[in-house]
């Protein structure tokens, strides 16, 4: 009762496709949903949370359909990204009623249970509209485990956290999946998923770009060509020792300078300072010209 | 059923300022039924001032706009501000949703019109209108809150499409073509009303076994087109 499938999934709005084509299978454990902005990750959640209908293939929680199936909540959770919480209500409110209309047979111990992981409990019989952006966050994530389900999905769950209260956020995931749940996150933050390793959906324009273990990804991701702009005393003579490195693959000389091109970052980072001191040459600047997130994810997708 | 949402739903309902707007009509409603009671010192007859207060305005206005924003509210403030997700997250058939939240906007709205209407209808010396304004206006709300919690599931503006039916509809097409009545909630709530207040203070011509039918209608169709449209609700506008 514990896997997500997606098979052929598709979503379009009009002629705009969120989703395209995806087919991907997530077990027991931490897996991040990672993606740049506007990628389709809140659309593939809310697929998986049986929130909107595919426009093609099919959406599985532990075999069951997703969609217009009531019945798959009894072992999924949702955490929206949208901070949506009734105001009115303190924590003990909330949650007690969200445990009381899963119809579990003992509520209010249910509702402590889960304001205690997330570690609520002192602040619980405030109105919710008095806590801080993280405390909602907490709120809403002990709603959405009052009735301890399989599955927990959770959308960009760090958004808007403090460091501290994000690594209480990732130890309380961590612990969860080690129990054997299915943790689903969404993130377009590298290094959060990262920390939290375990394995890594790809998700760029709406297709599936790669998918698998962290550490595959990230090597992926190390070893594409990165290209630096570097500034010098003799640009020159720069280029002419750059090219006997094996980790170059190209040098041009441009008006701001050498455009390097290397296929080992690592190598040639360590590199480039001793060769300059061994021919004397004073460098100026070091630019890594194409580190944004996306240029990553697009690398990803074309390979 | 379900005492849970029945409790959220009356504390969002009664919690937020919006139900402050229910307060003029009804202090409006019995302010001119004393200025009618007084007129009749002066020659002016029951059936004259009558039907003006508990009809056109008591029936024709305070009800439907009292059911209009009661009812969109019901679920529609949830739909707004995206804490449906909540509700529609959890093991439960759509139609104890819906069905809980029509109760709600039923009983809110009943009081809140049914009272004044009431007390009015005292104040102007009949006790069998009470009775009936109690009885048609509890139909009528019941009709209206089923139509309006309908269109604020089916439609993002279901005050604007409610508006329209009460005024295009119940008040301008109705005096235009006749037929139009029969498919008019505030009619319903009359012909009830009429038929057992007996008094010159309210008239109608619709039969009561009409207006029991079609109210009807309106409580079965707004209750299953809700429940089905709920049924297969996307989340929407927040899709990146």
């Amino acid at each position: 009762m514990n896997t997500v499938e997606l098979a052929g999934v598709s979503r379009w709005y009009g002629n705009v496709v969120a989703v395209n084509d995806v087919t991907l299978s997530i077990g027991p454990g931490l897996t991040g949903l990672l993606g740049p902005n506007g990628a389709g990750k809140t659309t593939v959640l809310h697929l998986m949370a049986g929130l909107l209908a595919p426009s093609q293939g099919e959406v599985m929680i532990g075999g069951e359909p997703a969609w217009a199936n009531p019945a798959v909540y009894r072992e999924l959770g949702l955490v929206t990204e949208r901070e949506s919480v009734p105001g009115f209500l303190t924590a003990w409110e909330f949650v007690l009623a969200g445990a009381k209309l899963h119809k579990l047979p003992d509520p209010a111990a249910a509702a402590r249970a889960a304001l205690d992981l997330v570690d609520l409990r002192d602040a619980q019989d405030r109105r919710i509209s008095t806590y801080s952006k993280g405390m909602r966050q907490r709120c809403r994530v002990a709603a959405a485990l009052v009735h301890d389900p399989d599955v927990l999905l959770l959308d960009e769950p760090f958004n808007g956290m403090d460091p501290r209260q994000r690594m209480h956020m990732m130890e309380l995931l961590d612990g969860m999946a080690g129990q054997g749940r299915t943790i689903v996150f969404s993130s377009h933050i590298l290094e959060e998923v990262e920390q939290l390793s375990g394995t890594v959906q790809v998700i760029v324009a709406g297709r599936l770009a790669a998918s698998g273990d962290y550490r595959h990804i990230r090597r992926l991701m190390t070893t594409r060509p990165h290209v630096f702009t570097i500034a010098s005393s003799d640009d020159r003579l720069l280029a002419t020792a750059l090219m006997g490195e094996p980790s170059v693959s190209g040098v041009s000389i441009a008006e701001a300078g050498l455009q390097v091109h290397t296929s080992d970052y690592g190598a040639f980072t360590r590199a480039l300072a001793k060769l300059a001191r061994a021919r004397d040459i004073r460098l100026t600047a070091i630019l890594p010209s194409d580190e944004s997130l996306e240029k990553v994810f697009s690398y990803l997708v074309t390979t | 059923m379900n005492p849970t949402i029945i409790r959220l739903t009356a504390r969002a309902l009664l919690g937020r300022r919006r139900v402050l707007l229910l307060l003029p009509m009804p202090i409006i409603l019995i302010g001119l039924t004393l200025l009618g009671v007084a007129g009749e010192d002066e020659h002016v007859t029951p059936s004259e001032w009558g039907p003006l207060v508990f009809s056109n305005l008591g029936l024709a206005v305070i009800l439907p706009l009292t059911a209009l924003i009661v009812g969109s509210s019901a679920l529609g403030l949830e739909i707004d501000d995206g804490t449906i997700t909540h509700l529609i997250t959890k093991p439960l058939p759509r139609s104890e949703i819906i069905l809980s939240k029509l109760l709600v906007a039923w009983l809110v709205t009943t009081a809140a019109t049914a009272v004044p209407l009431a007390v009015a209808a005292v104040i102007a010396g009949s006790g069998t209108l009470a009775v009936g304004l109690v009885v048609g206006t509890a139909l009528g709300a019941l009709a209206y809150s089923a139509l309006f919690l309908s269109l604020s599931v089916m439609t993002k503006r279901p005050v604007a499409v409610g508006l329209v039916y009460i005024v295009l509809w119940e008040n301008l097409l109705v005096s235009f073509v006749d037929g139009a009545r029969v498919f008019s909630i505030r009619q319903h709530a009359t012909a009830i009303a009429d038929a057992i207040g007996d008094t010159p203070l309210i008239s109608s011509t619709m039969s009561v076994t009409t207006a029991l039918t079609m109210a009807s209608v309106f409580v079965v169709a707004g209750t299953v087109g809700a429940t089905r449209r709920l049924r297969s609700f996307a989340l929407t506008g927040e899709a990146n």
